[in-house]
């Protein structure tokens, strides 16, 4: 009986599900399966099989698995030096690599735009010193380069925790089983961080395959990504049921990408992070 | 299941019912505008709060089209938009106007009657609009970057000299003008062999661009990024006074003509209100200001008295009469054009070589 | 010791690939000149104007109101939930947990459009309906940082209380919340750092005249660049610092780190 009754702590929580978490979900349910007119279609959803569409998203694909794996290579060696650091200067040395994230997302793409223009910062020391120009603002790269930079920290943070949470001593083991560094590296170390890596994967992968505001800001609206395309369908041409239908087929293709990545993740499954 | 079912139904029930109390309710003494970007002084908003006492929610947008969105979504009750011609034409034949009341806008009377004559062809009668401010669309250049003996000609926007140099603007009305200008064609075609020869030429710009962007353009040549950028007059105008180095040309093969207007939407709950803004923004000083921190044509003839002789002057930000000739206003187009324009436009963004 | 070398020098890559944009918006608050090239003396005039512009603090205001009240809300609801939750059969909680992760797996754009729609449909946008999406993407993250708290303290402690005659509130606060203590800490940090630094959730469910730090700069970054931006992008960043630097090195964290 007292059992029941603390359950209905999360009473609030559950209303709180259905009004703002299922209810809007409905929504786009709603959008994306009917026409302006309010008759049921199929079409919108299926407009991603036209080619502008689909190319975009492709497009969004690549770029974020680009993304992605620059995070990764970055992130897991940095990773790992801070976990190998004395106990005493790791704390601070986290906190570096967190503090970037507390500064606005937007002001933090400001800073690349300043940097990458044409005429910016970066061409301005190279033209110093009498090296080429760089010319990758309004390009894809630039977007790539940014994200990396936005969402690095998402991809550190988990696997530093994973690693720290190997105990020293099956290492010890291994190596008194006569285990070679390379051996313990990918027969203990990486299988051991696998849950921190999926962690920094869909942390890094989501964002990066929907954002529209890096693309819309760097890419001088030539850098067309899905979430730009829904974006526009929302804000420009007022074509709230292709957006929804798109956000929907969105949604689905994260939701699938992300049980794949998390199927190998045996603990658990309400356990992402 | 049962219970469940019940449960699952009380929920609902009460989270419809938490709705209620989280819209933002409007007070009396309220007024929602919605503006283009960097188009209004601050301080003027500031100075008509502390004068009547009434607050003002103010809203900005990028492009028409980003506009007519924000106003049909009916998410947010506007009572006063300020937009270009062809789209307040468009709004005017939805039925989407209030008319106004210009008794409660005697100073309306600082504005020259040439403009309202202007507006006549998106509002015949002269009853649902005010002119805030107008000016041509041409090409900004970089005189150190730019052959000006060809800068003279849409042409230039295509040739290889520039390649990367060029800014486009990111509007679709604007940046197909450019496009049906440089074939010959009126803006306001709504023939679909002339719209797609347009995009094709605008597809093999694309390559060539550095970027499409819309109020940024101005910035991106102050700070020499590019060596051209197609934008409106005004903003050229001010670069110009930022960066010696830059100039201005409207192309001989003709151009558009714009004039911005106030109007009064259907979802206005204080007309009186809305009204009283507008005679404010007529009233000298606060236009002088509005000109200052804008720096497009204005309308208003007080303001226009007073400036220095040489700003009078200016060829840039009050086109003479044989440039204003040569360019027509952009007019509202049907809805399968439209939606022709949409594709065609999305079709351009998308374009990858 | 070249392997300690090479990663002296990885940090200091990746130190700098952090730091020089922030590096070059603070140099530039400084730069008496418009130009984000060449140095025009020094000033701090963009400083005077950030502080006397009225948009600028608005959203900043607005920014600080909104984030603050929104974790507020949500390490309430998400901590009563957590309680709940943990008291639920082992089906209910998967379900329940699987509801909460909705929100964190749902990309930004897909999350802001749908409450979107949800809004127009029933109510005009405005400060509530930014305030109710931001306490929505803030719940999960009290929730996950909880439960576990949760489910590491022993319920026989608490049972053990109630049977020596304690109320179950003074059981609660003397056995229970200490130990929670933490998790909501970090649960209500965690929603504030999320929520200050949202971008699309609030663009999407904004109403007129409603502008946080984010969409603020958005839309002045679309109209061209003002250098009060840099200024506010120096005294953020110096409030980061602050900030963490009291956190986690003040005094109350030594005092934690003592405890353990």
């Amino acid at each position: 009986m007292r059992n029941l009754k603390r359950q209905l702590f999360a009473g609030p929580y559950m209303i709180w599900i259905v009004g703002f978490i299922l209810l809007p979900v409905v929504m786009i349910l709603y959008y994306a399966f009917t026409t302006s007119s309010g008759s049921f279609t199929v079409s919108n959803v299926l407009t991603i099989t036209h080619p502008i569409f689909f190319r975009a998203l492709l497009f969004s694909l690549k770029l974020a698995l680009v993304c992605t794996l620059i995070c990764l290579v970055l992130a897991y060696p940095l990773a790992m030096i801070l976990n190998n650091m004395k106990n005493g200067s790791q704390g601070f040395i986290v906190f570096i690599f967190i503090l970037p994230m507390w500064m606005n997302f937007m002001l933090r793409i400001l800073a690349w735009k300043m940097l990458l223009s044409n005429n910016g910062i970066i061409n301005t020391i190279l033209g110093f010193f009498g090296l080429p120009d760089l010319h990758i603002i309004n390009t894809p790269a630039a977007v790539v380069l940014c994200m990396v930079y936005d969402f690095l920290p998402f991809m550190v943070l988990p696997i530093y925790n994973a690693l720290a949470r190997i105990n020293r001593d099956v290492i010890e083991a291994a190596k008194d089983l006569g285990a070679g560094n390379i051996t313990i590296f990918f027969k203990i170390i990486v299988p051991l961080s696998m849950s921190g890596v999926i962690s920094g994967i869909i942390m890094v992968f989501v964002p990066a395959l929907t954002s529209f505001a890096v693309s819309d800001l760097l890419g001088g609206g030539k850098v067309l990504l899905i979430g730009n395309i829904i974006e526009q369908a929302f804000t420009q041409d007022y074509n709230w049921n292709l957006g929804a239908g798109l956000s929907f087929v969105l949604m689905i293709f994260v939701l699938v990408s992300m049980t794949l990545v998390n199927s190998r993740d045996t603990e658990g499954g309400a356990n992402v992070w | 299941m049962k219970k469940k079912l019940i449960a699952i139904f009380c929920a609902t029930l009460t989270a419809l019912t938490l709705f209620s109390g989280c819209g933002s309710k409007k007070s009396e003494n309220t007024l929602t505008v919605l503006n283009y970007g960097k188009y209004i002084d601050p301080e003027v908003l500031e100075l008509f709060e502390k004068e009547t006492g009434i607050h003002v929610d103010y809203e900005e947008y990028i492009t028409p089209e980003n506009m007519y969105t924000k106003y049909k979504a009916g998410a947010i009750d506007y009572d006063l938009i300020c937009t270009s011609d062809y789209m307040v034409e468009k709004l005017i034949k939805e039925g989407q106007v209030l008319e106004m009341n210009y008794d409660n806008i005697p100073l309306a009377e600082n504005l020259d009657k040439a403009y309202f004559d202007f507006s006549k062809s998106f509002d015949p009668d002269t009853k649902y609009t005010l002119p805030y401010f107008f000016g041509t669309v041409g090409i900004l250049y970089n005189k150190n970057m730019v052959d000006e003996s060809k800068v003279d000609s849409w042409d230039i926007l295509w040739d290889k000299d520039y390649d990367g140099q060029i800014i486009m603007p990111d509007s679709v009305r604007d940046a197909f003008m450019v496009a049906l200008k440089r074939l010959g064609y009126s803006l306001n075609t709504s023939d679909e062999k002339e719209l797609r020869e347009a995009q094709e030429l605008l597809l093999k710009q694309k390559s060539m661009i550095y970027s499409y962007l819309v109020d940024e353009a101005q910035d991106e040549m102050i700070a020499e990024n590019a060596a051209m950028a197609v934008v409106y007059s005004g903003e050229a105008g001010l670069a110009m006074d930022y960066n010696d180095n830059l100039a201005f040309s409207v192309p001989k093969e003709g151009s558009n003509m714009w004039i911005d207007s106030w109007f009064i939407p259907k979802t206005c709950t204080n007309q009186e209100n809305a009204e009283k803004f507008l005679n404010f923004l007529c009233r000298e000083d606060i236009a002088a200001m509005n000109f200052d921190y804008v720096y497009y044509a204005t309308p208003n003839t007080k303001v226009v008295e007073q400036l220095d002789p040489d700003l009078q002057a200016n060829t840039t930000i009050f086109p003479p009469k044989d440039i204003l000739n040569n360019c027509e206003v952009l007019k509202s187009l049907d809805d399968d054009t439209t939606t022709l324009y949409s594709e065609l436009w999305l079709e351009l963004k998308a374009y990858s070589e | 010791m070249v392997k300690k070398s090479a990663e002296r020098i990885y940090l200091t890559l990746i130190f700098l690939f952090l730091y020089l944009p922030i590096a070059v918006l603070i140099v530039l608050s400084f730069n008496n000149s418009k130009s984000r090239v060449y140095w025009g003396g020094f000033t701090l005039k963009w400083y005077q104007k950030m502080i006397t512009s009225p948009t600028i603090m608005k959203a900043f205001g607005t920014t600080i109101i909104i984030s603050l009240a929104s974790a507020l809300i949500a390490t309430l609801l998400g901590t009563l939930a957590a309680l709940g939750i943990n008291a639920m059969k082992k089906r209910n909680q998967t379900i329940m947990l699987g509801a909460t992760n909705i929100p964190m797996l749902n990309a930004d754009i897909v999350t802001g459009i749908s409450m979107m729609l949800l809004f127009v449909r029933f109510t005009r946008l405005g400060m509530g309906t930014v305030l109710i999406a931001h306490i929505t993407f803030n719940i999960p993250y009290v929730i996950l940082n909880v439960l576990p708290k949760l489910r590491q303290t022993s319920k026989y402690t608490y049972e053990a209380a109630l049977d020596l005659g304690a109320t179950p509130l003074y059981a609660f606060f003397k056995i229970t919340w200490p130990q929670l203590r933490p998790g909501v800490l970090s649960g209500f940090l965690m929603a504030m750092t999320m929520s200050l630094d949202d971008f699309s959730i609030t663009y999407f469910t904004k109403g007129a005249g409603i502008n946080t730090l984010s969409t603020m700069i958005y839309t002045n970054m679309r109209k061209g660049i003002n250098p009060e931006m840099y200024a506010l992008s120096t005294i953020l960043f110096m409030a980061a610092l602050i900030l963490l630097l009291l956190m986690n090195f003040g005094p109350s964290a030594k005092r934690e780190k003592a405890s353990k």
